[in-house]
């Protein structure tokens, strides 16, 4: 438990600090959702109404461009061979980094929602309710993603490859994300039944990420 | 006879290439009865002759999961009993399977816009097939991504057994969520809900499909056996050159390059 705890401490100080670049990734979420206004025009109605979308594809690529960090400054360092020769299991020592990542780059994603609502119009309940889904939906896309990020590292292939292997796996995740934003919003579907579906789909990965992270990291490094 | 003793590429070659031709001639009688029989199927009375896609659509959709399926099972070959043909079979089936998948996406758009005015519609069953076919062409560029068959092989493995997941998801989309597609009629408690005259034909041609891609897959798995085969002896043949132009270079400069080499 201590040595979980550790490498949790350990892994989000490495991410905040000088070239941990974890924050980068609120700065591409701002990035895209200003982008979004001068693409679709400054219509506060039409914004309002893709509000949640926006959010929800800018947490999507913001969470996918900081995931290549995961495993590859480990891998680059020698730490990550450390960590697999260590005598914690190797799936925990994933989803304890999975946790660490989720904390230094996702939280900070929900934490900027709100600003970010005010920008596309969204309204207190609305904003709430983006951010809330957020809170439930990005561990999810953390936890898959890790699964994509220790692949590329087991095959020193980066970047383009793991967007397009990560990528599918978080459709779930998008769709209802925002059906259960959109329903606080516009209705007619209850807020309950896709959220608690987004939150299932969480659950799942905690499950299977870690394992199948842990799978392609113990087959893959020689 | 057990998967075991396929083990020998030069042996599952040797048994492989008796019993293509039978599976090719199978595939084919039973295509041609298949495709006879639905062109002698009567028409629906509400979808007309459009009904007759349905002898296409259904079995490239069921084999577009089946061949998910047997990549999986392949894929424990590979991880678990490190089968040495277990990531050839993989790496064979992706593009059959990324093909079925497609076709059964094109015939169902086909068929979908004259029953449902729409080429395509953003339903439970539709959008879980999209994302099948994402997985089959995003497992293909994992494939062409890394050199090593070895080390893809283990990457493909990983990612094929994680996206098994989205099977059951398919298969039951359309009891889980009350969508346009239309609930299994076929295979489902209580007996099939089609007509014999309709059965009779789709199980024709499910089988044929079937039996097709058995076929295909055998003979890829011949293909991509001989081209790792040639593959070696190409890397054979140009380390011998690279060795023999190396003691070449050696003896004919003599002492001035072991001095270069010190140096």
């Amino acid at each position: 438990m201590t040595a979980l705890s550790a490498l949790i401490r350990r892994d989000i100080r490495i991410a905040l600090r000088v070239g941990g670049g974890a924050l980068i990734g609120v700065l591409f979420f701002l990035t895209v959702v200003v982008l979004m206004p001068f693409a679709v025009g400054p219509d506060l109605a039409l914004l309002s109404r893709l509000g949640p979308a926006i959010l929800w594809l800018g947490a999507l690529l913001a969470s996918l461009l900081t995931l290549d960090r995961l495993f590859m400054a480990d891998h680059e360092d020698g730490s990550l061979d450390l960590i697999t020769m260590s005598r914690t299991p190797l799936e925990l020592a994933c989803a304890a980094k999975a946790l660490a990542h989720w904390l230094a780059a996702g939280l900070p994603l929900i934490v900027a929602t709100p600003v970010l609502g005010l920008l596309l119009n969204l309204d207190m309940v609305a904003t709430g309710a983006v951010a809330l889904t957020l809170l439930a939906g990005t561990p999810a896309l953390t936890f898959t993603g890790m699964i994509g990020a220790a692949l590329a590292v087991t095959l020193h292939r980066g970047g383009l490859l793991m967007a397009v292997l990560v990528l599918p796996l978080s459709i779930p995740v998008l769709i209802f994300g925002v059906a259960a934003s959109q329903a606080v919003i516009v209705g007619p579907m209850t807020f309950g039944a896709p959220f608690s579906i987004l939150c299932a789909l969480s659950l799942v990965s905690f499950v299977v990420g870690p394992f199948a992270a842990a799978a392609s990291l113990k087959h893959g490094l020689d | 006879m057990t998967l075991i003793d396929l083990a020998n590429p030069t042996r599952f070659l040797a048994l492989t290439a008796r019993a293509l031709p039978w599976f090719a001639a199978a595939t084919g009688i039973l295509l041609a009865i298949g495709l006879y029989q639905s062109a002698c199927a009567p028409d629906d009375y509400q979808q007309g002759a459009t009904v007759k896609i349905m002898f296409i659509h259904v079995p490239n959709a069921w084999l577009s999961m089946f061949v998910w399926g047997v990549m999986s099972i392949a894929s424990l070959g590979t991880l678990v009993w490190r089968h040495p043909l277990a990531d050839v079979a993989a790496k064979a089936a992706a593009p059959i399977g990324a093909a079925f998948t497609f076709l059964a996406l094109l015939t169902g758009s086909l068929w979908g816009r004259p029953m449902w005015g729409t080429y395509w519609e953003w339903d439970a069953r539709l959008t879980s097939v999209l994302i099948l076919f994402l997985m089959y062409l995003g497992l293909m560029a994992l494939w062409r991504a890394v050199d090593d068959p070895s080390r893809a092989a283990r990457a493909a493995a990983v990612l094929t057994l994680v996206g098994a997941i989205n099977l059951p998801i398919i298969k039951f989309s359309v009891d889980w969520w009350n969508t346009l597609h239309q609930p299994a009629s076929v295979m489902r408690m209580g007996g099939s809900s089609l007509d014999r005259s309709f059965l009779i034909p789709l199980l024709l041609m499910a089988i044929a499909f079937t039996l097709l891609f058995v076929t295909l897959h055998i003979a890829a798995m011949r293909n991509e056996i001989l081209r790792r085969r040639v593959r070696s002896l190409q890397m054979m043949q140009a380390s011998r050159i690279a060795f023999s132009s190396e003691m070449g270079a050696g003896s004919r400069e003599g002492n001035a390059s072991n001095e270069a080499g010190a140096a």
